[in-house]
């Protein structure tokens, strides 16, 4: 304890001049403790706390509960669904994937980018003027109440966990490589404070964390790049250049390359990126915090505009990791590797751009993103046991609004832990990939429940039950025995799927029995679905009946 | 909400017009934006040396960048291009139908 403190203490004293001079081999600067950093991250959780506070006063009902009261503009909403997409699985995940292997990053950020003008054209009114508070409101609108928002809740639990894992491993990795704090009080840490967000501050908070956290990445993040891009006197031909020159691949980066091996793997990640976006079941909630259709329209715009800065910023950050990390020994351990692995790209960076302090501010936002999306993650989880497993399935729609927020609030509790459990399990995952596996999932279960039950006149509740449940299950089973899970994790010689992304086949599986099952679905209550379309249809297309914003 | 207002904006025609109306230019969007994504996904399996060659013999840029950054471009044009229509227009026909439906 009192050597590693020394050590801390003598890093961080010499700490700039050392990387000035940038010549220091990796031992001595394994985990030099960063004072600016731990103090900019106290900041940020101290300030993000009053709000926790601010909002819990604002927190009188279910609606103030779940969506904020409905009064989130479009521009904040906007900005709060790019927070969400801008976890740190995908600043460190893919600017690492760029620093590894160059264009392959871009190919990947395109897909989760492209998904978004489809969720605005054929999605977002009508899910903002059916639903309430989660997805299975609209799913199960003129459904079966009981099986639909079992299968939706499961379907968003599954999702939120897999996300969760990503989350939790980026949390752990950063904390360690920058405060030399120990991987499981990292994750434990994070753990307690999302808890805190959502168990007093509801969505209200859970929103303005994201909102500031989205300003604060995207701030550091275009300093990142203006400096790199000054780095090469703002030449692009000269950053791929350079990067060509110092990259163990060569020329390869600037082409295709590894992530996707055959046209099947590439379609189907492509379909898992795109349309597990609208399925995802926190950034879908988000879509009821605004008062109506139109503000949800103008909050995928802002989003996107965003998003697709933001993956352009990353595409130049992973370059210039490749350019000013990647040839600098002090970054590096005895093996050559990256210190913290290579999702610690971007973080790197950060100090050889703007040496400690900013390698502080950045590691501080970093670390704010995973508070930010884990909070919106377990936020959605606890609204799906809450608002569609014990209202809705256990209380028969017959639950007080109080008993409702004591299940979330229970759940919260029981997600934290369980997220930190699964956050030590899969510590040693490339995070990147995670999130593309829980896309898979919200591709293959809850999209195309969502989809055709606001597009599909004879969608009946056997259709989407049994469609639903078989997208759930083979979308995780294929995955378990895909190359990703059955060969990395579970250390088996041979895939048995062979394809690392599921999604073309199950989602695939769930469209084909959703529409075999229904059209052969003769029941009355099928003929009673049916009916009941046009009023739904009407509500869809002019937000007539749609809850709008709470006034208080 | 009572069933004949739904019923009555079911068939006017006003109704009927905004459907027809948003409901082509969303699928035609869709569409482009889908035919941009899967034309980058078919060159990324099938020819990637396409994507992989220089944009000139002195740059190192590739065909791939301009494509790739094209695309985050257009799909926020596109997004843009249908919230100006619908957040006018179609909104405008919206709240007309739903004060013929109120009276």
């Amino acid at each position: 304890m009192i050597r590693r403190l020394l050590a801390v203490l003598g890093a961080s004293v010499f700490a700039p001049a050392v990387w000035a001079a940038e010549a220091l081999t990796g031992e001595v600067q394994k985990q030099p403790l960063n004072i600016p950093a731990i103090l900019m991250f106290v900041v940020f959780v101290g300030a993000t706390l009053c709000i926790t506070y601010w909002a819990s006063k604002r927190n009188n009902s279910a609606a103030d509960y779940y969506a904020a009261g409905g009064k989130i503009t479009g521009f904040q909403n906007g900005l709060a669904i790019a927070g969400d997409y801008m976890s740190a699985a995908s600043f460190l995940g893919i600017s690492a994937l760029v620093y590894t292997s160059g264009y392959d990053g871009l190919i990947y950020s395109i897909g989760f980018l492209v998904g978004w003008p489809i969720i605005l054209f054929l999605i977002a009114e009508r899910l903002r003027n059916l639903g309430k508070y989660t997805f299975a409101d609209v799913a199960s609108y003129r459904l079966g109440q009981t099986q639909i928002r079992s299968l939706s809740a499961c379907g968003s639990l599954v999702v939120v966990a897999f996300y969760l894992i990503a989350q939790m491993v980026g949390a752990g990795k950063l904390i360690q490589l920058l405060f030399g704090l120990d991987y499981h009080v990292a994750v434990i840490m994070v753990g307690i404070l999302m808890c805190m967000y959502v168990l007093f501050g509801g969505m209200l908070a859970t929103t303005w964390v994201q909102i500031i956290k989205a300003v604060l990445l995207l701030s550091g993040a275009t300093f990142m790049a203006v400096m790199v891009m000054k780095h090469v006197n703002f030449d692009f031909s000269t950053l791929f250049s350079e990067a060509i020159k110092v990259h163990p691949k060569g020329e390869a980066i600037m082409s295709p390359g590894g992530l996707v091996k055959d046209p099947v793997s590439a379609f189907s990640l492509a379909l898992a990126l795109m349309f597990g976006t609208a399925g995802l079941p926190h950034i879908l909630m988000r879509f009821f915090t605004v008062s109506d259709a139109k503000e949800a329209r103008k909050s995928v715009l802002y989003a996107t505009g965003f998003i697709g800065y933001f993956y352009i910023l990353t595409f130049i950050i992973g370059f210039g990791a490749i350019l000013l990390v990647s040839t600098n020994p002090a970054f590096k351990d005895a093996a050559g590797a990256l210190l913290g692995g290579n999702n610690m790209a971007a973080v790197h960076l950060a100090n050889a751009v703007g040496g400690s302090i900013f390698l502080g501010f950045i590691s501080a936002v970093a670390f704010a993103t995973i508070l930010a999306v884990v909070a919106g993650l377990t936020l959605a989880g606890a609204s799906a046991v809450s608002h569609d497993l014990y209202a809705s399935v256990i209380k028969k729609g017959k639950a007080n609004d109080k008993d409702e927020i004591r299940v979330s609030k229970i759940t919260t509790i029981a997600l934290a832990v369980l997220a930190i459990g699964l956050g030590i399990l899969f510590e040693s995952q490339n995070i990147a990939f995670m999130v593309g596996l829980a896309f898979s999932i919200a591709a293959s279960c809850n999209f195309p429940v969502l989809l055709l039950s606001m597009y599909w006149k004879n969608l009946t509740t056997r259709g989407a039950m049994i469609g639903g449940w078989l997208g759930l299950i083979s979308a995780v089973g294929l995955m378990v025995l895909g190359p990703t899970i059955w060969v990395s994790i579970l250390h088996h010689e041979k895939a048995i799927f062979p394809y690392e992304y599921p999604a073309l086949f199950s989602m695939m599986i769930a469209f084909v029995s959703i529409w075999f099952f229904s059209i052969t679905d003769k029941s009355a209550a099928a003929v009673k679905e049916r009916a009941l379309y046009f009023p739904q249809f009407v509500r869809s297309q002019t937000g007539l009946g749609a809850s709008g914003a709470v006034a208080h | 909400m009572n069933d004949s207002i739904y019923l009555s904006i079911q068939n006017s025609p006003r109704f009927k017009e905004l459907v027809r109306k948003r409901e082509k230019f969303a699928w035609i969007l869709s569409a482009i934006m889908l035919g941009l994504y899967s034309g980058f996904i078919l060159l990324i399996a099938y020819g990637p040396q396409l994507l992989g060659a220089k944009i000139s013999p002195t740059s190192s840029i590739t065909w791939g960048i301009p494509i790739g950054v094209g695309l985050i471009l257009s799909a926020f044009v596109l997004t843009a291009i249908y919230v100006r229509r619908a957040n006018g227009e179609f909104d405008d026909l919206n709240n007309a139908i739903l004060k013929e439906a109120a009276q």
